[in-house]
C-alpha cells in the first residue's frame, strides 16, 4: 500500500497547491471529524425547523409554569413556557452559527484591509494603523462589548457588526506580516515593473498569497464569534428572548438548574461541539494550508 | 535589559492609554441619553437643579472641552461618583479589586501548578497516547463555555451532592479559613480551566522545540539522565517562550472573570461590572473599562520586561 503511493507520487505530475493541500488534510481525522460534524449542523439547523411539529415561540398552554420533563412528543423537554426544547435548540444553532460566521466574515474583511494596508505601505499609515490595533487589543474585549450592548440595546444584525469589529485585531497582525514578507518578494516587484499600482498590487498580486493563513485565521474566527456571542446572551445581553440563541438558553435553563437540570446540558454541549469542531478543522487547515518543509 | 528600554517600555503605554480613554468617551458619547438621563424623570430634581449639574459638571462645554476635562480628572484619580450609590468609583473599584485578585491569583496558581507538568509529560512523551488525549483534552478546554461549565459544576456539586455552596463569598456569619476556601474552589476551579489548556500547550510546544536543540543531545551525551535533562537543562529555556503567554493572560483573567464572578456571585470588579450594567451606572462602567484595560497594558509590559530578563540572547538596546 505505502509503496504504491510512493511509486504513484514518483510518476504522476506535479500536483496543483489545492490537490496536496486536500490530500494533506485528508490524513487529519480529527479535522475532518470536525468538517463533517459541522456540515451535519449546518443540515440540521436548516432543515430541522422545517420538520419539527413546534415552532421556536409555539407554546403549549397544559405545560406552563415550570419546565417539563423528555417526553415522547417532546425529546428535550419543554421549558418554564412550555415551548419545545428541541426545537428551541435547533432553532437557536440557526442564530448562533449564523452570528458566529457573519461576525466571522466582518472580523475577517476589517483584520485583512487593515493588515493589508499597514503592511503594504508601512510607514506612518503602519504605525497608526498597528497603534489602534494595540488600543483596541489593550481594551478588554468583554466587557467593551457588554458595554456597547447595553448602552446602544442593538437588533440582531449590528449585533453582529458589533462582534465582528471586536475580533479582527488578531487577523490583522498576522496579514500585515504575510504582506510585509511577501511585498519584498520579485513577483511584486515585476507587477510594479509592469505598471501595477498599490491597490492591485495589494489586493491582484499579494493577496491571493497569503490566502491559506487568512483561512485559518477566518475558520478560528468562527469559534471566537460564537463563543462571544453566547456569553454575551448568557449575560442577557446578545440577542433577545423569544429569538433562541444557544447562550440565551442557557440563561433561562440556569434560573431552572436544580428543577430541571435537562435544559442546561444541551445547549452547552452543542457550543462545546461546534466550538471544538472548528478550532480541530481549523488546526487541520493550518497543516494543510501552510505546510511547514 | 536596559534602564533606557524599561523606561521606553513605560512611556509607550502613555498614547495607548490616551486612545483608549478616546474610544471609551465617544462610545459613552454616542450613547442615547446622557449622564444626566437619569435624573430627569425623578420629581425631586427641578430643572434648574440639572442645569447646575450640568454647568458644574462641565456638561454644557462642547464635546472636546468634555473630553479634556474628563481626562484632567481621570489622570489625578478623581474618577467621579457612582450613580448606584453615589461613593467614589475609584474608592469602590479598589474595594471591590481584593475578592477578584484572590480569585484570579488562586485561578493562576492552579494553571501553573498543572500547565507546568501537564506540557511537560506530553512533549517528552510526544506522539504516544497519552500526548495525543492530553491534546484532545486541551482543545476541549479552549472549547468549552465557561458559564455552560459553571452551571455543571454547580449541578454536579451544590445541587446533587450538597458538598460545596453554588455561590458567593463566604456564609453569613462566618468566614474562616476553610469556610472561604470551599466557596473559591468552583469559581476558581472555572477560571482556571482555559489557562490550564492553552499554557499546557504552549509549555508543550517550546519544550519541543528546546528537546531538538544541539545541546540536549550533548547533555544526552554526556550521560545525564532523562529527568535531569528535562529538568535542568530544558525546562528554564522552554518556559521562556510561555511566560509572555502566562503574563498576558494575567491581565485577561483579571478583566475575564466577569462571567465567572457573576455566575458565582463572587464580590469582585467583574460582578461590580455587571451590576453597574444593569443600573446604567457610566461613571462606574468607565471607571472599571479603564481599569481592565490598565491591566492588560501593564501584563503587556511585564511580560516583554521579563522575556528581555529571561533571555539573554534578546536585546532591545
Amino acid at each position: 500500500m505505502a509503496d504504491a503511493t510512493i511509486d504513484a507520487i514518483a510518476t504522476t505530475p506535479p500536483q496543483s497547491y489545492g490537490r496536496r493541500a486536500l490530500k494533506r488534510f485528508l490524513k487529519r481525522p480529527l479535522a475532518v471529524l470536525g468538517l463533517l460534524f459541522l456540515l451535519l449542523l449546518a443540515l440540521v439547523v436548516l432543515f430541522g425547523p422545517l420538520i419539527s411539529p413546534y415552532s421556536f415561540d409555539g407554546q403549549d398552554f397544559n405545560l406552563i409554569g415550570s419546565p417539563g420533563p423528555m417526553t415522547a412528543e417532546h425529546w428535550l423537554g419543554t421549558d418554564e413556557l412550555g415551548r419545545d426544547a428541541l426545537t428551541r435548540l435547533i432553532y437557536g444553532g440557526r442564530v448562533s452559527l449564523a452570528v458566529g460566521l457573519a461576525g466571522a466574515i466582518i472580523s475577517t474583511l476589517v483584520g485583512t484591509v487593515v493588515g493589508a494596508f499597514s503592511g503594504f505601505y508601512r510607514g506612518w499609515t503602519d504605525t497608526l494603523l498597528m497603534r489602534f490595533t494595540d488600543v483596541m487589543l489593550s481594551i478588554p474585549t468583554l466587557p467593551l462589548v457588554l458595554l456597547l450592548s447595553g448602552l446602544f440595546r442593538p437588533g440582531p444584525v449590528l449585533l453582529v457588526a458589533i462582534v465582528g469589529t471586536l475580533i479582527w485585531m488578531g487577523t490583522a497582525r498576522l496579514v500585515r506580516s504575510q504582506f510585509m514578507a511577501l511585498r519584498e518578494r520579485e513577483f511584486v516587484e515585476a507587477a510594479r515593473a509592469l505598471g501595477a499600482g498599490g491597490p492591485r498590487l495589494m489586493f491582484r498580486h499579494i493577496l491571493p498569497n497569503a490566502i491559506g493563513p487568512i483561512t485559518v485565521a477566518a475558520t478560528l474566527a468562527v469559534g471566537s464569534a460564537i463563543m462571544l456571542e453566547s456569553a454575551l446572551s448568557f449575560l442577557g445581553f446578545g440577542i433577545q428572548p423569544p429569538v433562541p440563541t444557544w447562550g440565551n438558553l442557557l440563561n433561562s435553563a440556569s434560573s431552572w438548574l436544580s428543577v430541571a437540570p435537562w435544559l442546561a446540558i444541551p445547549p452547552g454541549l452543542c457550543i462545546l461541539f461546534t466550538v471544538l469542531s472548528v478550532n480541530f478543522l481549523g488546526d487541520g487547515l493550518r497543516d494543510a494550508l501552510e505546510p511547514k518543509e | 535589559m536596559s534602564l533606557g528600554y524599561i523606561v521606553r517600555r513605560l512611556l509607550g503605554a502613555i498614547p495607548l492609554l490616551f486612545g483608549i480613554s478616546l474610544i471609551l468617551f465617544t462610545i459613552v458619547h454616542l450613547a442615547p441619553g446622557g449622564p444626566l438621563d437619569v435624573y430627569v424623570d425623578n420629581p425631586s430634581v427641578s430643572r434648574e437643579a440639572l442645569d447646575q449639574i450640568a454647568k458644574a459638571y462641565g456638561l454644557d462645554q462642547p464635546v472636546p472641552v468634555q473630553y479634556v476635562l474628563w481626562l484632567k480628572s481621570m489622570i489625578v484619580g478623581d474618577w467621579g461618583y457612582s450613580i448606584r450609590t453615589g461613593r467614589p468609583v475609584l474608592a469602590e473599584i479598589v474595594l471591590r479589586l481584593g475578592p477578584t485578585l484572590e480569585l484570579g491569583g488562586l485561578a493562576l496558581l492552579i494553571s501553573l501548578l498543572l500547565a507546568i507538568p501537564l506540557g511537560i509529560i506530553s512533549a517528552s512523551r510526544r506522539g504516544s497516547k497519552l500526548d495525543g488525549a492530553l491534546t484532545l483534552v486541551s482543545f476541549a478546554g479552549i472549547s468549552t463555555p465557561v458559564f455552560w461549565l459553571a452551571l455543571l459544576l454547580q449541578l454536579l456539586f451544590s445541587v446533587q451532592l450538597g458538598w460545596l455552596p453554588s455561590a458567593g463569598y463566604k456564609s453569613i456569619g462566618d468566614g474562616s479559613f476553610m469556610d472561604r476556601l470551599v466557596h473559591i474552589i468552583m469559581p476558581a476551579a472555572v477560571l482556571s480551566l482555559a489557562t490550564i489548556a492553552s499554557w499546557s500547550r504552549f509549555i508543550r510546544s517550546g519544550m519541543v522545540d528546546v528537546l531538538n536543540q544541539d545541546y540536549i543531545r550533548t547533555a544526552y551525551a554526556k550521560g545525564r539522565g532523562e529527568r535531569g535533562v528535562v529538568f535542568f537543562h530544558a525546562l528554564r529555556n522552554a518556559l521562556i517562550p510561555a511566560v509572555t503567554v502566562i503574563a498576558v493572560d494575567f491581565g485577561t483573567v483579571i478583566s475575564g472573570a466577569v462571567i465567572t464572578e457573576t455566575v458565582f456571585a463572587w464580590p469582585g470588579i467583574g460582578r461590580l461590572f455587571m451590576e453597574s450594567m444593569d443600573g446604567r451606572d457610566y461613571p462606574m462602567l468607565m471607571g472599571l473599562m479603564m481599569m481592565g484595560s490598565l491591566g492588560i497594558i501593564v501584563a503587556n509590559i511585564i511580560a516583554d520586561l521579563t522575556y528581555a530578563a529571561l533571555d539573554p540572547r534578546i536585546r532591545y538596546g
